[in-house]
């Protein structure tokens, strides 16, 4: 009996010989238990062995292997061949970012915005516990304000999501903003002063008209947009204080 | 070796289904606005006595103004069904450890619009 097989159109781009990219189609077995990640990987293995992407864990842990997949922002690690037998599939580097290679894309930019929220643990200055004095403990319940938003891997797949971002990339994004709640909401944490003027800007939460995809293709329900939405509450309640209340300014 | 910028075309959000409805959504706050502008026209007229509110329920009755007005009606709905349901995804509540279910708070949204719309029609058919 002949073997099944599936198509794969590859977005391919060589900067060295490609002034544009072109689409390269490929032809592997149909496998039930394949994900479009062992595809690739057959191809790169049998077929083309210049074909470039990213990948690392195969299980959605590390976040590396996000592509378009037929045009929706997808971990083609926990993506199954299956989902689109018989039809052809396309496979591009996600939308809204530069293309390094083929199917990698530079992610400078995001790096960036990453490091503006200041997505780590702040204490203020002098209040930090000495490391004798043991760890900043924690109720459920407060570790259950922020769990969800901690979840993110920084797979990209909701920028390439956001029509916002794809469109003018100056907005900070769903994944930087939701960390920035992911901190902000953290009970150990004191950094919100250091986080708003990002958050709060223009190109932070006000850019955001709450299409929503990102949190619909985000593999580990992260939930930016809602964040993001909370943020917003947040700044304009904040505002509101400071402008009726200057007495009680924050520091 | 630069890396490639890829243009986004003007047809972005024919292209999938969820963009496509955040579009028409987006446009539904021009009837909103539109709505909004037609009732500052009817005070206008009302202002002016009796004969100037005739000549607005005279503009009213043209099938022009029906149409629009059922038009107006069906993207004012979408308008508001579509940030009704958003409204739980904004609120998070807790009552005490728990999260308030986001269902109750669609409902609760839901209920006052009911009990509003209630009161608006007691107003005007019962006064």
């Amino acid at each position: 009996m002949r073997e099944e097989t599936v198509q794969l159109e590859i977005f391919r781009y060589r900067p060295e010989e490609d002034a544009e990219p072109t689409y390269d189609r490929y032809e592997v077995p149909f496998r039930r238990d394949w994900v479009i990640l062992d595809a690739m990987n057959y191809i790169k293995d049998e077929i083309d062995g210049t074909l470039a992407y990213r990948w690392s864990c195969r299980m959605g842990v590390c976040g590396s292997c996000g592509m378009m997949v037929n045009g929706v922002p997808k971990l083609t690690c926990a993506t199954f061949l299956k989902e689109y037998y018989p039809r052809p599939i396309r496979v591009e580097p996600l939308a809204g970012f530069p293309v390094e290679r083929d199917l990698i894309i530079v992610m400078d930019d995001f790096m960036a915005k990453l490091q503006s929220v200041t997505p780590w643990i702040v204490r203020r200055e002098g209040e930090e516990k000495p490391v004798e004095e043991g760890e900043y403990l924690q109720t459920p319940a407060q570790l259950m304000a922020y769990k969800q938003y901690s979840m993110c891997i920084n797979c990209l797949l909701c920028y390439a999501a956001c029509p916002v971002y794809v469109a003018d990339n100056s907005f900070v994004g769903p994944a930087a903003l939701a960390l920035a709640q992911r901190y902000d909401l953290d009970s150990r944490d004191q950094g919100h002063a250091l986080r708003q003027p990002v958050v709060g800007s223009h190109e932070g939460v006000w850019e955001c008209t709450f299409v929503g995809e990102c949190s619909a293709v985000c593999p580990k329900n992260v939930d930016p947009a809602g964040a993001i939405q909370r943020a917003k509450v947040t700044s304009t309640m904040e505002y509101f204080k400071d402008t009726l209340m200057p007495w009680g300014r924050r520091a | 070796m630069s890396p490639y910028v890829r243009p986004v075309s003007n047809t972005w959000w024919l292209q999938r289904r969820p963009y496509t409805l955040f579009i028409v959504r987006e446009i539904t706050s021009v009837f909103v606005a539109g709505y909004c502008a037609f009732l500052l026209y009817l005070l206008y007229r009302l202002g002016q006595g009796a004969e100037g509110y005739a000549v607005a329920l005279e503009v009213m009755r043209s099938p022009l103004s029906v149409a629009l007005h059922v038009m107006a009606l069906l993207f004012v709905l979408y308008h508001t069904v579509t940030w009704f349901n958003l409204t739980p995804k904004v609120m998070v509540v807790r009552v005490g450890e728990e999260r308030l279910s986001p269902f109750l708070i669609a409902a609760g949204v839901y209920a006052s619009w009911i009990v509003l719309s209630v009161f608006i029609a007691w107003l005007i058919f019962a006064g």
